[in-house]
């Protein structure tokens, strides 16, 4: 299944990429593969933009305006009740 | 600050007595088998009873009879999270590390930070890993990298950080396998199963909107009749259908419904729920009319609630549904309020 503007702030500097494969490794929705030792978005559409591979890319070469897909989450913030899921009971 | 009878001086002698080395208690066993209470336990929460207290004091523990060479694997504080690891993790000898993530599990944990790289570092030093283990290797669930750089681990411990599988019924194989992951192990599952178990939860939130509905709906009754009567029976049924799909049905067909918006998602669903109500139970044209606005309304509304349970969904996204469906949903809940309340009165 995919969603509305899946992975649309996902970038990948292929100038930067080490090619450790970390990003392959975390990703839950196999957005990246390696490939001639550099990582490359084999499957752009598929990102839940959740940041794990900004997180553990050691050189930087990864950026994702991350957050929750969560419309609760979104109601909650814009209604002013912190920016995250801090009043929600997801758990 | 050197005076000793000043008083800022006492939390510095805390400090000084405090040993360097913090001592650690020694790693409690856990077991491998559930009991009926931890049954019912899990049981409890996923309809929403006491979800947030469900927890594990975090620390070290012990699977079996660990020894200074055996697997250390990371996990978080909420109960039902640590049972879900440790009912899988029979005949073997392991070490725990639950983090503190205040009862949360691990993926929700990590997108809000608290099972993330500090809180690990934190934990390694609080419990003194580094005695208890000769080697230099965690298991981190792979959906804790949302909140854990690996490599700043390693910069501030000396832990490497392997990443486990997503799901802890793979950690026996992983781990036979010398902590190699399969790609199937790598990704989220999301199949009826996964969809359907949080529905409890979803449907259960909406007694309190569910109580005003019955109560509105009896006002109206008490209006039209001057008391009760049996129709109050008869007027509940499209809402509770509403409900029961947009909790029920649209986690169960949300693959097969059209559109990637689950708004859309939540309106198609409620015009199957529409019409089934309208086949059943006979009603005028106004009524129906501001029954089936209503009911799209819920439908729509709770389906755009449930991508919190999803695992594909992303901010943006969510974002760009709020703004674009919610006025939409409020209109026409205002709309069906009027026609239905009109239609008491026809």
């Amino acid at each position: 299944m995919r969603y509305v503007l899946s992975g649309h702030t996902l970038a990948l500097d292929s100038g930067l990429c080490n090619g450790c494969g970390r990003c392959e490794e975390v990703c839950p929705h196999a957005v990246f593969a390696i490939h001639e030792r550099k990582a490359v978005l084999a499957d752009r559409d598929a990102c839940m933009e959740c940041g794990a591979c900004r997180m553990n890319c050691p050189v930087g070469a990864i950026a994702v305006s991350s957050g929750v897909g969560c419309v609760a989450a979104v109601v909650n913030s814009l209604r002013g009740q912190g920016t995250s899921c801090d009043s929600c009971s997801c758990g | 600050m050197s005076k000793p009878d000043c008083g800022c001086a006492r939390p510095l002698q805390l400090e000084i007595r405090r040993p360097a080395q913090v001592s650690p208690t020694p790693p409690l066993p856990l077991s491998t088998t559930l009991t009926w209470r931890d049954v019912l336990g899990s049981w409890r929460v996923r309809w929403g009873i006491g979800r947030m207290r469900y927890r594990v004091a975090p620390g070290l523990y012990r699977i079996g009879t660990p020894d200074a060479s055996s697997p250390v694997l990371v996990t978080a504080n909420y109960k039902l999270t640590v049972d879900a690891l440790r009912r899988r993790l029979t005949a073997l000898d392991l070490w725990i590390l639950v983090l503190d993530t205040k009862g949360v599990n691990v993926w929700c944990a990590a997108g809000k930070g608290t099972f993330g790289t500090q809180e690990l570092i934190r934990s390694i030093e609080a419990v003194g890993l580094a005695q208890v283990v000769a080697h230099r290797r965690l298991v981190v669930p792979q959906l804790g990298a949302v909140g854990v750089a690996a490599h700043e681990v390693k910069r501030a411990t000396g832990f490497q950080v392997r990443y486990g599988p997503v799901l802890a019924r793979d950690v026996p194989v992983y781990l036979a396998a010398g902590m190699q992951a399969t790609p199937a192990m790598r990704r989220v599952p999301f199949g009826w199963r996964e969809r359907l178990v949080l529905a409890p939860m979803e449907i259960a939130g909406t007694w309190k909107p569910a109580l005003g509905i019955v109560l509105a709906l009896a006002a109206l009754d008490l209006l039209r009749h001057g008391r009760l009567t049996s129709h109050l029976a008869v007027d509940v049924v499209p809402f509770v259908g509403a409900i029961l799909t947009g909790g029920l049905l649209v986690p169960l067909l949300l693959p097969w419904l059209p559109s990637r918006a689950f708004a859309i998602k939540g309106a198609l669903a409620g015009v199957l729920c529409a019409i089934g109500a309208l086949l059943l139970l006979p009603m005028g044209r106004v009524e129906a009319s501001g029954v089936t606005l209503l009911v799209l309304a819920i439908t729509s509304f709770m389906a755009m609630y449930f991508t919190g349970a999803t695992t594909f969904t992303n901010e943006a996204g969510a974002r760009l549904e709020v703004r674009r469906a919610l006025p939409v949903i409020a209109v026409s809940a205002a709309l069906g309020i009027v026609l239905r309340v009109a239609a008491a009165f026809v």
